[in-house]
Protein backbone atom coordinates (compact mmCIF):
# COMPACT_ATOMS: atom_id res chain seq x y z
CA UNK A 1 0.00 0.00 0.00
CA UNK A 2 2.81 2.43 0.89
CA UNK A 3 4.58 1.58 -2.34
CA UNK A 4 1.47 2.37 -4.34
CA UNK A 5 0.78 5.66 -2.57
CA UNK A 6 4.39 6.70 -2.95
CA UNK A 7 4.55 5.98 -6.68
CA UNK A 8 1.10 7.50 -7.16
CA UNK A 9 2.04 10.83 -5.58
CA UNK A 10 5.32 11.13 -7.47
CA UNK A 11 4.17 9.96 -10.91
CA UNK A 12 0.85 11.81 -10.84
CA UNK A 13 2.75 14.90 -9.72
CA UNK A 14 5.13 14.65 -12.67
CA UNK A 15 2.35 13.94 -15.19
CA UNK A 16 0.39 16.82 -13.75
CA UNK A 17 3.35 19.15 -14.11
CA UNK A 18 3.51 18.31 -17.84
CA UNK A 19 -0.01 19.59 -18.44
CA UNK A 20 -0.01 22.26 -15.79
CA UNK A 21 3.26 23.91 -16.81
CA UNK A 22 4.66 23.49 -13.33
CA UNK A 23 7.75 21.43 -14.27
CA UNK A 24 9.99 24.14 -12.88
CA UNK A 25 8.29 24.01 -9.46
CA UNK A 26 8.48 20.20 -9.50
CA UNK A 27 12.22 20.32 -10.17
CA UNK A 28 12.71 22.59 -7.22
CA UNK A 29 10.35 20.54 -5.06
CA UNK A 30 12.39 17.35 -5.54
CA UNK A 31 15.46 18.85 -3.96
CA UNK A 32 13.78 21.08 -1.42
CA UNK A 33 11.79 18.05 -0.21
CA UNK A 34 14.95 15.99 0.17
CA UNK A 35 16.68 18.83 1.96
CA UNK A 36 13.75 19.32 4.34
CA UNK A 37 13.88 15.61 5.24
CA UNK A 38 17.55 15.81 6.14
CA UNK A 39 17.00 19.01 8.13
CA UNK A 40 14.25 17.30 10.13
CA UNK A 41 16.46 14.28 10.86
CA UNK A 42 19.44 16.40 11.88
CA UNK A 43 17.10 18.33 14.17
CA UNK A 44 15.94 15.03 15.63
CA UNK A 45 19.49 14.00 16.60
CA UNK A 46 19.69 16.41 19.55
CA UNK A 47 16.30 15.40 20.92
CA UNK A 48 16.84 11.68 20.36
CA UNK A 49 20.27 11.64 21.98
CA UNK A 50 19.15 13.68 24.97
CA UNK A 51 15.94 11.83 25.77
CA UNK A 52 17.25 8.35 25.03
CA UNK A 53 20.18 9.14 27.35
CA UNK A 54 17.79 10.26 30.09
CA UNK A 55 15.55 7.27 29.58
CA UNK A 56 18.53 4.93 29.87
CA UNK A 57 19.15 6.29 33.37
CA UNK A 58 15.46 5.95 34.20
CA UNK A 59 15.48 2.39 32.91
CA UNK A 60 18.58 1.34 34.85
CA UNK A 61 17.27 2.96 38.02
CA UNK A 62 14.08 0.89 37.71
CA UNK A 63 11.91 4.00 37.24
CA UNK A 64 10.44 2.77 33.99
CA UNK A 65 9.27 -0.47 35.64
CA UNK A 66 7.65 1.37 38.55
CA UNK A 67 5.95 3.75 36.20
CA UNK A 68 4.64 0.86 34.11
CA UNK A 69 3.25 -0.91 37.17
CA UNK A 70 1.35 2.24 38.11
CA UNK A 71 -0.53 2.64 34.85
CA UNK A 72 -0.56 -0.93 33.65
CA UNK A 73 -4.28 -1.63 34.05
CA UNK A 74 -4.98 1.13 31.54
CA UNK A 75 -2.98 -0.33 28.70
CA UNK A 76 -2.95 -4.11 29.09
CA UNK A 77 -6.38 -4.25 27.45
CA UNK A 78 -5.15 -2.20 24.50
CA UNK A 79 -2.05 -4.33 24.00
CA UNK A 80 -3.07 -7.92 24.78
CA UNK A 81 -0.06 -9.27 22.88
CA UNK A 82 2.53 -7.46 25.01
CA UNK A 83 3.59 -9.39 28.16
CA UNK A 84 2.85 -7.42 31.33
CA UNK A 85 6.42 -6.84 32.43
CA UNK A 86 7.93 -6.31 29.01
CA UNK A 87 9.96 -3.09 28.55
CA UNK A 88 7.73 -2.26 25.55
CA UNK A 89 4.92 -1.50 28.02
CA UNK A 90 7.12 1.06 29.82
CA UNK A 91 8.03 2.84 26.62
CA UNK A 92 4.46 2.84 25.30
CA UNK A 93 3.27 4.42 28.55
CA UNK A 94 6.07 6.98 28.70
CA UNK A 95 5.33 7.93 25.09
CA UNK A 96 1.64 8.40 25.89
CA UNK A 97 2.50 10.55 28.91
CA UNK A 98 4.93 12.67 26.90
CA UNK A 99 2.25 13.24 24.25
CA UNK A 100 -0.34 14.06 26.88
CA UNK A 101 1.82 16.76 28.42
CA UNK A 102 2.79 18.17 25.04
CA UNK A 103 6.44 17.09 25.30
CA UNK A 104 6.45 16.30 21.60
CA UNK A 105 10.21 16.11 21.34
CA UNK A 106 10.39 13.56 24.15
CA UNK A 107 7.50 11.56 22.72
CA UNK A 108 9.23 10.67 19.45
CA UNK A 109 12.34 8.99 20.95
CA UNK A 110 10.17 7.08 23.42
CA UNK A 111 7.83 6.02 20.64
CA UNK A 112 10.72 4.76 18.54
CA UNK A 113 12.01 2.75 21.51
CA UNK A 114 8.54 1.30 21.98
CA UNK A 115 8.46 0.30 18.30
CA UNK A 116 11.88 -1.34 18.68
CA UNK A 117 10.65 -3.44 21.60
CA UNK A 118 7.45 -4.33 19.75
CA UNK A 119 9.53 -5.46 16.78
CA UNK A 120 11.57 -7.74 19.07
CA UNK A 121 8.29 -9.18 20.38
CA UNK A 122 7.23 -9.83 16.81
CA UNK A 123 10.34 -11.91 16.13
CA UNK A 124 12.14 -9.08 14.32
CA UNK A 125 9.88 -9.32 11.27
CA UNK A 126 9.60 -6.33 8.92
CA UNK A 127 5.79 -6.55 8.98
CA UNK A 128 3.72 -4.38 11.32
CA UNK A 129 2.29 -6.36 14.26
CA UNK A 130 -1.15 -5.81 15.77
CA UNK A 131 0.35 -4.00 18.76
CA UNK A 132 2.32 -1.68 16.48
CA UNK A 133 -0.81 -0.66 14.61
CA UNK A 134 -2.66 0.02 17.87
CA UNK A 135 0.30 2.03 19.13
CA UNK A 136 0.40 4.15 15.98
CA UNK A 137 -3.35 4.68 16.06
CA UNK A 138 -2.86 6.17 19.52
CA UNK A 139 0.03 8.29 18.34
CA UNK A 140 -1.49 9.75 15.20
CA UNK A 141 -4.45 11.01 17.20
CA UNK A 142 -1.97 12.30 19.82
CA UNK A 143 -3.98 13.19 22.90
CA UNK A 144 -2.62 16.51 24.16
CA UNK A 145 -3.53 18.56 27.23
CA UNK A 146 -1.95 21.78 26.02
CA UNK A 147 -1.48 22.39 22.28
CA UNK A 148 1.47 24.76 22.74
CA UNK A 149 2.25 25.52 19.08
CA UNK A 150 -1.32 26.53 18.31
CA UNK A 151 -1.52 28.71 21.43
CA UNK A 152 1.70 30.43 20.34
CA UNK A 153 0.23 31.19 16.88
CA UNK A 154 -2.94 32.57 18.45
CA UNK A 155 -0.86 34.80 20.71
CA UNK A 156 1.06 36.06 17.69
CA UNK A 157 -2.16 37.22 16.09
CA UNK A 158 -3.33 38.93 19.30
CA UNK A 159 -6.15 36.64 20.28
CA UNK A 160 -8.25 37.97 23.16
CA UNK A 161 -7.83 34.64 24.90
CA UNK A 162 -5.22 32.44 23.20
CA UNK A 163 -5.93 29.43 25.40
CA UNK A 164 -9.72 29.25 24.96
CA UNK A 165 -9.31 26.50 22.35
CA UNK A 166 -7.68 24.18 24.91
CA UNK A 167 -10.99 22.66 25.99
CA UNK A 168 -12.38 22.05 22.49
CA UNK A 169 -9.02 20.69 21.33
CA UNK A 170 -8.91 18.25 24.25
CA UNK A 171 -12.43 17.01 23.51
CA UNK A 172 -11.69 16.65 19.78
CA UNK A 173 -8.43 14.84 20.41
CA UNK A 174 -10.02 12.44 22.93
CA UNK A 175 -12.76 11.60 20.45
CA UNK A 176 -10.27 11.03 17.64
CA UNK A 177 -8.23 8.79 19.95
CA UNK A 178 -11.33 6.79 20.87
CA UNK A 179 -12.20 6.58 17.18
CA UNK A 180 -8.63 5.53 16.40
CA UNK A 181 -8.77 2.72 18.94
CA UNK A 182 -12.23 1.55 17.84
CA UNK A 183 -11.25 1.54 14.17
CA UNK A 184 -8.05 -0.25 15.09
CA UNK A 185 -10.04 -2.90 17.00
CA UNK A 186 -12.34 -3.34 14.01
CA UNK A 187 -9.43 -4.14 11.70
CA UNK A 188 -7.74 -6.13 14.47
CA UNK A 189 -10.65 -8.56 14.85
CA UNK A 190 -10.99 -8.74 11.09
CA UNK A 191 -7.33 -9.81 10.84
CA UNK A 192 -7.84 -12.35 13.62
CA UNK A 193 -10.75 -13.86 11.71
CA UNK A 194 -8.63 -14.13 8.60
CA UNK A 195 -6.06 -15.89 10.76
CA UNK A 196 -3.48 -13.10 10.36
CA UNK B 1 -4.54 29.37 32.41
CA UNK B 2 -1.35 30.88 33.87
CA UNK B 3 -1.21 27.88 36.16
CA UNK B 4 -1.24 25.53 33.19
CA UNK B 5 1.58 27.34 31.41
CA UNK B 6 3.55 27.37 34.66
CA UNK B 7 3.20 23.60 34.90
CA UNK B 8 4.37 23.05 31.35
CA UNK B 9 7.33 25.34 31.98
CA UNK B 10 8.42 23.36 35.04
CA UNK B 11 7.64 19.92 33.73
CA UNK B 12 10.78 19.08 31.75
CA UNK B 13 13.38 20.48 34.17
CA UNK B 14 11.67 18.78 37.13
CA UNK B 15 11.46 15.50 35.25
CA UNK B 16 15.17 15.65 34.43
CA UNK B 17 16.05 16.56 38.02
CA UNK B 18 13.95 13.72 39.34
CA UNK B 19 15.47 11.11 37.00
CA UNK B 20 19.01 12.22 37.89
CA UNK B 21 18.40 12.24 41.66
CA UNK B 22 16.60 8.91 41.60
CA UNK B 23 19.36 7.40 39.42
CA UNK B 24 22.02 8.60 41.84
CA UNK B 25 20.04 7.21 44.77
CA UNK B 26 19.84 3.82 43.01
CA UNK B 27 23.61 3.99 42.34
CA UNK B 28 23.25 4.07 38.55
CA UNK B 29 26.41 5.36 36.80
CA UNK B 30 24.31 8.28 35.56
CA UNK B 31 26.66 10.04 33.17
CA UNK B 32 27.89 6.83 31.59
CA UNK B 33 24.35 5.51 31.17
CA UNK B 34 23.29 8.80 29.62
CA UNK B 35 26.09 8.63 27.05
CA UNK B 36 25.41 4.98 26.32
CA UNK B 37 21.69 5.53 25.82
CA UNK B 38 22.27 8.69 23.82
CA UNK B 39 24.51 6.92 21.30
CA UNK B 40 21.50 4.99 20.09
CA UNK B 41 19.80 8.26 19.18
CA UNK B 42 22.40 9.07 16.53
CA UNK B 43 21.94 5.83 14.63
CA UNK B 44 18.16 6.11 14.88
CA UNK B 45 18.16 9.65 13.46
CA UNK B 46 20.33 8.58 10.54
CA UNK B 47 18.30 5.48 9.82
CA UNK B 48 15.15 7.60 9.37
CA UNK B 49 16.71 9.83 6.68
CA UNK B 50 16.01 7.63 3.60
CA UNK B 51 12.39 7.01 4.68
CA UNK B 52 11.74 10.68 5.22
CA UNK B 53 13.48 11.80 2.03
CA UNK B 54 11.40 9.36 0.00
CA UNK B 55 8.16 10.50 1.57
CA UNK B 56 8.84 14.23 1.59
CA UNK B 57 10.06 14.33 -2.02
CA UNK B 58 6.88 12.56 -3.17
CA UNK B 59 4.71 14.95 -1.14
CA UNK B 60 6.59 18.03 -2.38
CA UNK B 61 6.31 16.94 -6.02
CA UNK B 62 2.62 16.19 -5.60
CA UNK B 63 2.04 19.58 -4.02
CA UNK B 64 4.26 21.71 -6.27
CA UNK B 65 2.81 20.26 -9.48
CA UNK B 66 -0.66 21.47 -8.54
CA UNK B 67 -1.96 17.89 -8.36
CA UNK B 68 -2.82 18.21 -4.66
CA UNK B 69 -5.01 21.21 -5.31
CA UNK B 70 -6.71 19.38 -8.17
CA UNK B 71 -7.49 16.32 -6.06
CA UNK B 72 -8.75 18.52 -3.26
CA UNK B 73 -11.42 19.61 -5.70
CA UNK B 74 -12.65 16.00 -5.78
CA UNK B 75 -12.61 15.60 -2.02
CA UNK B 76 -14.28 18.92 -1.32
CA UNK B 77 -17.87 17.87 -2.09
CA UNK B 78 -17.41 15.01 0.36
CA UNK B 79 -16.00 17.31 3.04
CA UNK B 80 -18.80 19.80 2.35
CA UNK B 81 -21.22 16.96 2.86
CA UNK B 82 -19.86 16.06 6.31
CA UNK B 83 -19.97 19.76 7.21
CA UNK B 84 -16.37 20.92 6.87
CA UNK B 85 -16.52 24.64 5.98
CA UNK B 86 -14.91 25.27 2.61
CA UNK B 87 -12.28 27.60 4.13
CA UNK B 88 -10.78 24.86 6.29
CA UNK B 89 -11.32 21.96 3.85
CA UNK B 90 -7.78 22.29 2.41
CA UNK B 91 -6.38 22.23 5.95
CA UNK B 92 -8.30 19.06 6.75
CA UNK B 93 -6.84 17.40 3.66
CA UNK B 94 -3.26 18.53 4.21
CA UNK B 95 -3.17 17.95 8.00
CA UNK B 96 -2.40 14.20 7.86
CA UNK B 97 0.02 14.60 4.94
CA UNK B 98 2.38 17.43 5.78
CA UNK B 99 2.89 18.97 9.22
CA UNK B 100 4.74 22.06 7.98
CA UNK B 101 2.22 22.81 5.25
CA UNK B 102 -0.63 22.40 7.74
CA UNK B 103 1.03 24.71 10.24
CA UNK B 104 1.51 27.29 7.51
CA UNK B 105 -2.14 26.98 6.49
CA UNK B 106 -3.34 27.30 10.08
CA UNK B 107 -1.30 30.48 10.59
CA UNK B 108 -2.64 31.79 7.33
CA UNK B 109 -6.27 31.07 8.25
CA UNK B 110 -5.80 32.66 11.67
CA UNK B 111 -4.16 35.72 10.10
CA UNK B 112 -6.91 36.07 7.47
CA UNK B 113 -10.00 35.44 9.58
CA UNK B 114 -8.65 36.51 12.98
CA UNK B 115 -7.75 34.23 15.91
CA UNK B 116 -11.12 34.64 17.62
CA UNK B 117 -13.28 34.01 14.55
CA UNK B 118 -15.11 30.74 13.93
CA UNK B 119 -12.72 29.77 11.12
CA UNK B 120 -9.66 30.81 13.15
CA UNK B 121 -10.72 28.75 16.15
CA UNK B 122 -11.67 25.78 14.01
CA UNK B 123 -8.29 25.83 12.23
CA UNK B 124 -6.51 26.00 15.59
CA UNK B 125 -8.53 23.10 16.99
CA UNK B 126 -7.95 20.93 13.91
CA UNK B 127 -4.24 21.72 13.99
CA UNK B 128 -3.96 20.95 17.68
CA UNK B 129 -6.12 17.86 17.97
CA UNK B 130 -4.47 15.56 15.42
CA UNK B 131 -0.95 14.73 14.33
CA UNK B 132 0.64 14.35 10.90
CA UNK B 133 -0.34 10.72 10.35
CA UNK B 134 1.93 10.12 7.36
CA UNK B 135 4.94 11.59 9.17
CA UNK B 136 4.32 9.57 12.33
CA UNK B 137 4.02 6.37 10.30
CA UNK B 138 7.14 7.16 8.25
CA UNK B 139 9.31 7.99 11.26
CA UNK B 140 8.15 5.21 13.60
CA UNK B 141 8.05 2.44 11.03
CA UNK B 142 11.18 3.76 9.31
CA UNK B 143 13.23 3.88 12.50
CA UNK B 144 12.76 0.17 13.15
CA UNK B 145 12.67 -0.97 9.52
CA UNK B 146 9.05 -2.03 9.17
CA UNK B 147 8.19 -2.26 5.48
CA UNK B 148 4.66 -3.65 5.58
CA UNK B 149 2.45 -1.19 7.45
CA UNK B 150 -0.69 -3.36 7.49
CA UNK B 151 -3.84 -1.44 8.32
CA UNK B 152 -1.97 1.37 10.11
CA UNK B 153 -2.50 4.03 7.43
CA UNK B 154 -6.21 3.29 7.05
CA UNK B 155 -6.74 3.40 10.81
CA UNK B 156 -4.80 6.65 11.16
CA UNK B 157 -6.62 8.47 8.35
CA UNK B 158 -10.09 7.35 9.44
CA UNK B 159 -9.33 8.51 12.99
CA UNK B 160 -8.23 11.87 11.58
CA UNK B 161 -11.55 12.22 9.75
CA UNK B 162 -13.47 11.57 12.97
CA UNK B 163 -11.22 14.10 14.71
CA UNK B 164 -12.08 16.81 12.14
CA UNK B 165 -15.80 16.21 12.43
CA UNK B 166 -15.64 16.30 16.22
CA UNK B 167 -13.56 19.50 16.06
CA UNK B 168 -16.24 21.17 13.94
CA UNK B 169 -19.06 20.04 16.25
CA UNK B 170 -17.23 21.05 19.43
CA UNK B 171 -16.08 24.45 18.16
CA UNK B 172 -19.62 25.21 16.96
CA UNK B 173 -21.08 24.17 20.34
CA UNK B 174 -18.48 26.11 22.36
CA UNK B 175 -18.30 29.34 20.43
CA UNK B 176 -21.19 29.29 17.92
CA UNK B 177 -20.70 30.12 14.27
Amino acid sequence: MVNLIWVFMTVIGIVFAMFNGTMDEVNKAIFSGAKEAVTICIGLISVLVFWLGMMKIAEEAGLLKKFTALFRPLVTKLFPEVPKNHPAMGYILSNMMANLFGLGNAATPLGIKAMEELKKLNGGKSTASNSMITFLALNTSSVTLIPTTVIAIRMNYHSASPTDIVGPTLIATIFSAIAGISIDRFFYYRRLKKGG
Amino acid sequence: MEFVSLISLWMIPSLIGFILLYGTYKRVPTYESFVEGGKEGISIAFSIIPFLIGMLVAISVFRASGALEYFMGFLKPFLDFVGVPSEVAPLAIIRPISGNAALGMTSDLIATYGPDSYIGRLAATIQGSTDTTLYVLTVYFGAVGIRKMGDALKVGLLADLVGFIVAIVVVTLFFGK
